[in-house]
């Protein structure tokens, strides 16, 4: 359909499932304890009702994914947000991409990095540390997994410990399981509001 | 889940707890152990809905394959039991397939896992023609993108331990 969004912005567009979301009114206890709908947080996304249909993976995943991107110590959450970006690029998730870019631009307070990839999709010219991070997510986002010894030399000698470059694997990673449910199951639309 | 270096992704990395690694591992033991859970969830749920345990263990199976991930690959196959149609699954060459609906599973997985950048929203309608109903789309979309996050956690874990 046209209009839907082709290109990486960092504003956040709206997205538009392709599988019906369920009801609030029709969701079963299961899938309400998943939503975690409460008396004061009724407000449920598009996403997350599509995502209910299948609540004992959605149950466990939401908590996974704020751990990976939240919890305190090693890698910045900034950086967790590069890599989440570096994989939304291979997997051309439009979504994810403008959702994580503007939390990296509201946590750098630096909006060329994200400009200078969006504009070169993935032969971008960063920062010695930031270059790392960002091509070993790329590289980790292939099919297969396109990573070697060389590439965590490269993190090494771009200063990253073991523990941040754990949170550069998980933070990678995770979007590879991100865009693949974003980018399959919606569009992302202009935002009308 | 007491022990993180019991947990698959660990298991298949080849980490164990002498390794240097151990530390920087249990700092993260919580996230470890949730992505045990979502292991659990996505391949033997308590409510498969259309796709079986051995189903979903066969798909697991296929793309660590097209993944080159044999860690992994032996893991789920493992998983599979004395099921023929599915061990025929697990192999990725298997794709000439009689069923419509399976074929559609078949292609949907291979498309998804391997080339997530070029699906559309004709892909999701494949399915559904082929009698996929939406809650099974969405529990089949949830399988491939853990199973992928899966390897690409696999990898970096062996990759760190053989590098670090």
């Amino acid at each position: 359909m046209s209009d839907v969004l082709q290109d990486f912005t960092t504003k956040v567009p709206h997205w538009r499932p392709r599988v019906m979301p369920i009801k609030l009114e029709d969701a079963t206890p299961d899938q309400l304890e998943a939503l975690k709908v409460t008396p004061s947080n009724t407000k449920v996304s598009d996403y997350v009702l599509v995502l209910a249909r299948d609540s004992e993976t959605l149950r466990e995943r939401t908590p996974l994914f704020n751990a990976i991107m939240y919890n305190r110590g090693g890698m910045s959450r900034a950086e967790r947000e590069l890599g989440a970006v570096g994989a939304s690029v291979v997997n051309r998730c439009v979504y994810c991409a403008a959702v994580h870019a503007s939390r990296y631009n509201v946590l750098t307070k630096d909006e060329a990095v994200m400009e200078r990839i969006f504009a070169d999709e993935g032969k971008t010219e960063l920062d010695p540390r930031q270059q790392a991070i960002f091509d070993f997510s790329v590289k980790l986002s292939q099919t297969p997994p396109d990573v070697s010894k060389a590439d965590m030399e490269g993190l090494k000698a771009a200063g990253l410990e073991a523990d941040e470059i754990l949170d550069l694997v998980l933070s990678s990673a995770l979007f590879g399981w991100a865009n693949r449910l974003m980018h399959t199951l919606g569009d992302p639309v202009e935002n009308e509001d | 889940m007491s022990d993180i270096f019991d947990t698959a992704a660990v298991q298949a990395s080849g980490l164990s707890k002498d390794h240097a690694l151990a530390a920087a591992l249990s700092g993260r033991e919580d996230i470890l152990t949730m992505t045990q859970q979502a292991h659990d969830a996505a391949l033997t749920p308590d409510a498969p809905g259309g796709l079986s345990h051995a189903e979903r263990a066969a798909l697991a199976c296929r793309m660590a394959r097209l993944n080159s991930e044999e860690g992994l690959a032996v893991q789920f196959l493992a998983m599979i039991g004395s099921d023929t149609v599915a061990g025929q699954i697990a192999d990725p060459g298997f794709t000439s397939v009689a069923d419509t609906r399976l074929a559609a599973i078949l292609r949907h997985t291979d498309l998804v896992t391997q080339d997530t950048k070029g699906v559309v929203a004709g892909d999701i309608a494949a399915l559904t023609s082929a009698g996929v109903s939406e809650d099974d789309i969405v529990r089949l979309s949830e399988l491939v993108a853990f199973v992928s996050y899966q390897i690409r956690l696999t990898v970096g874990l062996r990759l760190m331990g053989e590098a670090l």
